[in-house]
């Protein structure tokens, strides 16, 4: 009996979610673009709409890989670069992208996709310590340097 | 996703260079939008790192400091370190034991000679890092320039590599972290240490925040370089004073050296 | 000898679900207490940067290499043909999958980043120790169970003794792994030995033995099933075996690090003047650990009480927890010598300043989430035994198959009345 019943709540639970998954791709497509953010004034993102929706995870999972474990960073892919592009401001205070009312947030919660990317990466754009003057000095410098010893970064 | 390799230049539009600029400057976001295109259109890595370097650090002891915390508190404001706070209730006995450190000052004394040594100590990137062999997902790794790291994709906080390392360069991260760095992204449960400023690296720049700002103190202790280049200033210098590993009887082959220890 | 009769464990159902509640409760307050410790971090938790693997390890560790030794009853008696042993090899190989089962579940929830339980699943890097012991671990539990069923079933005869042998074969290359998580440590003093492998195996012995006839003795008086003196004398006999080869190994362990002089100064501090260490070492894992079960269980009159005998393995168990207190949590807080000859003055990291130890002290949390891992191990052992055919109907000396010891000469303890 308690398998009989085990099944069928099993079976209804599925049932449920396929319905639920169904009624999300058929929901009139929802815009969590948030107004006043840099991506607001923009057509489409680094791809078209459509495939960021549906491929971004995709698109920054292969990134991750690349950027950890190969130090490549000049990409179109990049979490730095949703966030910079993404971010909304109030009061001239990057809100938190992860908020439930932000771009990632919001949508996130909406598709209940749990979102862990800011446990570790910061959700507002963050420079460092530095002031961003010295650090671009200093970036200037750096490439300057590199540029007159002929060599560009990639190490030969 | 055909094109994720597809990092041509010219193919870029506007729209795409803009977005570029915005991944790859994130931290300069304030600057003129022409310096900031300028700079790194140059300047972040397109192509993966190769052995062809190898990155390292010469200390000279006897050009260290005593009672000087400058490349430590350099290190804690390039990684975001200095914005971690104990834990509400923590005791600061407790949190000191538990917060993270990726460069530490050390001081010694012979117990001969009595002879002082001061020194900054950091993960040693070793050609062969027991780190490397001992985590059971890969997450701690090295990259082909040998920068010794941890992938925070893959680590799943078993801390064996902490276990493992001879230097005791690896801090695991005990609370949770907000006010992370764009450039450091650092969360809890996962172990970290000194990545050689990786993405100063992977951004062309010269030096480390350490290096950096033992210079800006006028000690010059600490040299960065590639020790694969026989002309670069730590090669140089390595040619010119006695160095060593610490333990090298492990024959790890650090990428760090000391004089004067 | 009569046929060995096995069935479920027949204790009234009141005591049982009783058993049952306790247990349950410490498994919820040990889930509570993993909760807590990855809701909050580990800052919780007397862990640190230093000693980076505290309680929760000890009692993971205690119980995955008793789970192994638990194991050795079933192999006596198939692989070594020793047919008193037999009537024992199911409910040591039920301990077995329930202590690693419970072992394992602490050694996962311990984990910072436990979510990602799937990576380590998913991805391996084949030059560690720990990838290894994924495979051993789940290897054992698949095996042990194939080997429970050989033990069981009819159909499943044949294949006993091999089975049988595999398992013995597995469970070796288990807790040496589990040792040599340890013992290739080069970093740290106490781990760089390579007799860490076979010392964990005889500490697996022994453990495993203590925790078996506990649970045996429990089970059996519980329900006034008998177990003959002829049993108990072969049982203590091979525990107090075991408990002088651990002891034999622990002499070898210090006495190769006492020579090599790179090693007399954690020596010196652990025997001497480790504090909490040293007082664990001499009195928990020699005192309580050996030398006092030993003396039990070859005392002329004590070892043949059935209640000394469970003092016994009791001290061992308890023994073998400051034996692990010691030799995980100990072996870190000596610090690192980096830097030989020389004294650390000042450090920003607790680089052992004047030799000192590294900082350690468990917090509440940590036990219990250490306590819930053997109230898993202990839980599934009493579903098992309820509602499976896990014992023997007696132990008593009529009932027991001839033991090789005893036959040929007249002993009136054993003849059967």
């Amino acid at each position: 009996m308690a398998k009989v019943l085990m099944r069928a709540s099993l079976v209804a639970v599925s049932l449920v979610w396929v319905l639920a998954a169904q009624t999300v791709l058929a929901a009139e497509v929802k815009r969590y673009v948030v107004e006043g953010s840099r991506a607001a004034e923009l057509d489409s993102c680094v791809e078209p709409t459509e495939r960021m929706r549906r491929m971004h995870f995709e698109f920054i999972k292969h990134q991750r890989i690349s950027t950890v474990h190969e130090g490549i960073r000049g990409t179109k892919y990049s979490l730095a670069g949703c966030v910079e592009c993404h971010i909304s401001y109030e009061e001239q205070q990057p809100q938190p992208i992860d908020r439930p009312d932000q771009f990632c947030g919001a949508c996130h919660a909406y598709a209940a996709v749990d979102l862990n990317c800011f446990d570790c990466h910061a959700s507002v754009p963050n420079g460092g310590g530095l002031d961003a003057e010295a650090q671009a000095a200093h970036r200037a410098a750096g490439v300057e340097k590199l540029v007159q010893s002929g060599r560009n970064g990639e190490g030969h | 996703m055909t094109d994720k390799t597809d990092r041509a230049e010219n193919e870029i539009d506007s729209g795409r260079r803009d977005f570029i600029g915005v991944a790859a400057g994130m931290t300069a976001a304030v600057v003129a939008p022409g310096v900031l295109l300028h700079t790194v259109a140059a300047a972040p890595r397109s192509e993966p790192v190769t052995s062809d370097v190898r990155w390292g650090l010469l200390v000279d002891t006897a050009k260290c400091a005593d009672g000087c915390s400058a490349c430590v508190e350099a290190c804690n404001d390039e990684n975001g370190l200095n914005l971690q706070t104990p834990p509400e209730g923590e005791p600061d006995r407790k949190w000191d034991a538990q917060k993270a450190v990726w460069i530490r000052k050390v001081k010694l004394q012979d117990n001969q000679t009595g002879r002082v040594t001061n020194l900054p100590m950091m993960c040693q990137h070793c050609e062969h890092p027991p780190c490397v062999d001992v985590c059971p997902t890969g997450a701690s790794f090295k990259r082909a320039d040998g920068i010794v790291m941890v992938d925070r994709h893959l680590c799943i906080g078993c801390r064996y590599c902490m276990m493992a390392c001879p230097y005791k360069a690896r801090s695991f991260i005990h609370q949770d972290t907000t006010d992370q760095l764009t450039s450091v992204p650092r969360g809890k449960g996962c172990v970290e240490s000194c990545n050689l400023c990786v993405h100063r690296r992977d951004y062309g720049e010269a030096s480390t925040a350490c290096v950096d700002a033992c210079a800006a103190e006028g000690h010059h202790a600490i040299v960065f370089g590639d020790l694969k280049d026989p002309n670069s200033a730590i090669n140089q210098k390595l040619k010119e004073i006695p160095s060593r590993q610490i333990r090298e009887d492990l024959q790890l082959n650090t990428g760090v050296r000391y004089s004067g220890v | 000898m009569k046929r060995i009769v096995y069935r479920e464990w027949r204790i009234s159902p009141q005591r049982y679900w009783s058993i049952l509640g306790v247990l349950a409760a410490v498994i919820g307050i040990g889930a509570l207490a993993f909760g807590y410790m990855e809701h909050q971090g580990h800052w919780v938790t007397g862990m640190n940067n230093s000693v980076v693997w505290g309680m929760p390890h000890v009692f993971a560790v205690l119980l995955i290499i008793s789970a192994s030794g638990a194991l050795n009853i079933a192999s006596i008696g198939t692989v070594f043909q020793k047919p008193i042993y037999k009537p024992l090899g199911r409910l040591s190989g039920l301990l077995a999958v329930a202590m690693l089962m419970g072992g394992l579940l602490v050694l996962v929830t311990d984990l910072g980043r436990p979510e990602r339980l799937i990576v380590a699943m998913t991805t391996y890097n084949f030059s560690s120790i720990f990838a290894w012991n994924i495979f051993l671990y789940t290897g054992f539990m698949a095996i042990t169970i194939a080997y429970l069923w050989t033990m069981a079933d009819r159909q499943g005869g044949p294949f006993n003794r091999p089975v049988g042998i595999l398992a013995l074969v597995w469970r070796l290359a288990l807790t040496t792994g589990t040792g040599s998580i340890f013992g290739f440590i080069v970093a740290r003093q106490a781990f760089d030995a390579a007799i860490l492998g076979p010392m964990f195996v005889a500490m697996s012995f022994a453990y495993g033995l203590a925790v078996f006839l506990l649970v045996l003795m429990f089970a059996f008086t519980e329900e006034g099933r008998p177990i003959g003196p002829l049993m108990f004398r072969r049982l203590k006999n091979l525990l107090a075996l075991f408990v002088a080869i651990v002891l034999y190994f622990t002499l070898i362990y210090h006495l190769t690090n006492l020579y090599v002089e790179e090693n007399a100064g954690f020596e010196s501090w652990l025997l001497l003047k480790g504090g909490i260490y040293t007082f664990l070492f001499w009195v928990g894992w020699v005192l309580i650990g050996g030398l006092a079960p030993l003396g039990i269980l070859y005392h002329p009159e004590l070892s043949k009480e059935p209640r000394w005998i469970a003092a016994a393995c009791a001290l061992v168990i308890a023994g073998g927890f400051a034996t692990m207190y010691v030799v995980i949590i100990g072996s870190q807080a000596f610090p690192i010598q980096m830097f030989p000859g020389q004294t650390v003055l000042e450090s920003g990291f607790f680089d052992g300043i004047d030799g000192r130890a590294a900082p350690y002290w468990p917090t509440i949390p940590e036990v219990l989430l250490g306590l819930g891992g053997v109230g898993v191990a202990m839980l599934i052992t009493a579903v098992g035994v309820r509602v499976l055919q896990f014992m023997p109907e007696s132990l008593a000396d009529n009932v027991v198959p001839p033991c090789e010891e005893t036959l040929g000469r007249a002993e009136p303890e054993s003849a059967p009345a």
